[in-house]
């Protein structure tokens, strides 16, 4: 067959053509795949809940949004079993990392110990420096930072006076995790929520239910 | 030329990475370790060996005018595709991989590849053409990608060889995609300059 020549009908028509069923191929594709994504997602999180805030037969509540101290959003999740509170896992960013943000998940018991955390992001970190977040601030490794408590101990690195070790040549990196500390640590324990008007009604109920521990207290003096 | 021949001509003659020297920015950014530059080649390939086919299959519609834009479009519809089933079923590749697979469209292999071959042979060709680049893309990165690995974090396909502590920090970062890919291309053209 011989090759269209370049006459304006033919390419308008030809182009077109190929739009068209391009764009019918990408609405299949994302129909199909719409819902294994979602699921995907709601996998990842419910695995980095279940990192932060370790245990058998958790129930996780439906996630509140709320603003942190530095104007990003956070989102809690209570978690407890069997209608006791057994500890809430929030997720916070910090705007401080080495090349941007970074998102990390931190699982608070009700007195405020840090159970676990879960880095979400820090891809805009340097390989093999800030990016060894994931792994260096928990249990037994150099920065650890499980079981303390951000109302009695003071989060901050060794080089600011505080007592965790940041990681070796990426203090910034080590002072945006703990900045995504504090952000977490202050949503939870309702002190340093501010309210932005979607989320107003939740906040309140993130506050109520976090009277009932003693952090808030402890962490209304510290902050 | 045979179907063979036109794979493996892709996988030496042409290689894009180490003769051609094309896609150079998923070369040097995806190749912090051999499964990130391993899954960056195989995506690639995916969408070289479809679009390949489809546009050896139009080649005679498309006028001459507009055929970049409808490459485009058809390159860049594979792309998305692949991106949306990543997403959905192997979700911890794309999160590696991020920004790097929307920017597979720009890549110049595959316009390469659709201009200077799919434009002018069969459909089967072209894609037998579209594997074999895509296959030694895919072994470019994934030797780029263990080198830079072995020599950087001392591990290899993410298990450890000897311990992190001795490993040269240069190798994960960008410089050490330069240097590799460097001696790499080197160690290349010496071994197949005596083939030839």
């Amino acid at each position: 067959m011989a090759k269209l020549e370049n006459s304006t009908k033919n390419m308008v028509l030809s182009l077109t053509a190929i739009t068209l069923v391009v764009g019918a191929l990408l609405g299949l594709v994302n129909a199909v795949t719409a819902e294994p994504i979602e699921q995907a997602k709601a996998n990842k999180q419910a695995a980095a809940i279940a990192a932060v805030v370790p245990g058998e037969g958790n129930e996780i509540s439906e996630p509140e949004t709320v603003t942190s101290a530095n104007g990003e959003e956070a989102v809690i999740f209570t978690v407890t079993k069997g209608g006791q509170p057994v500890g809430k896992a929030v997720r916070a960013v910090s705007k401080n990392g080495f090349g941007g943000k970074i998102t990390v998940m931190f699982g608070f018991d009700p007195n405020g110990n840090i159970l676990g955390y879960s880095v979400l992001d820090c891809s805009n970190e340097t390989p093999g420096l800030g990016a060894k977040m994931p792994d260096w601030f928990q249990k037994g490794q150099k920065g650890d930072i499980i079981g303390k408590n951000p109302s009695t101990n003071n989060m901050t690195v060794s080089k600011d006076g505080g007592e965790v070790d940041a990681i070796t040549a990426a203090t910034i990196s080590s002072r945006a995790f703990l900045d995504a500390l504090a952000q977490a640590y202050g949503v939870c324990s309702g002190t340093e929520v501010a309210t932005t008007s979607a989320s107003q009604q939740q906040n309140a109920t993130a506050v109520a239910s976090c009277e009932n521990s003693q952090s808030c207290a402890d962490c209304a003096e510290s902050m | 030329m045979s179907k063979l021949g036109i794979i493996i001509n892709g996988l030496i003659k042409e290689n894009p990475t180490f003769v051609l020297l094309l896609g150079m920015c998923p070369t040097l950014g995806t190749t912090s370790s051999a499964i990130n530059g391993m899954s960056m080649g195989l995506a690639t390939m995916a969408v070289l060996i479809c679009s390949n086919f489809v546009i050896s299959c139009l080649k005679n519609l498309i006028p001459d005018k507009v055929h970049i834009p409808c490459y485009i479009v058809v390159i860049a519809g594979f792309v998305t595709v692949v991106q949306l089933l990543l997403k959905a079923y192997a979700p911890a590749v794309d999160e590696k991989l991020g920004l790097f697979i929307p920017l597979i469209v720009v890549n110049c292999i595959v316009l390469g590849r659709a201009e200077s071959f799919a434009a002018k042979n069969g459909p089967i060709d072209s894609a037998c053409d579209g594997i074999g680049i895509g296959l030694g893309f895919t072994i470019a990165l994934t030797v780029i990608g263990l080198c830079r690995e072995l020599l950087g974090a001392g591990t290899a396909f993410g298990f450890s060889v000897y311990p992190e502590s001795f490993g040269a920090l240069t190798f994960v970062l960008a410089p050490g995609a330069f240097i590799t890919l460097g001696f790499l291309v080197a160690i290349f053209n010496k071994l197949t300059a005596k083939k030839g």
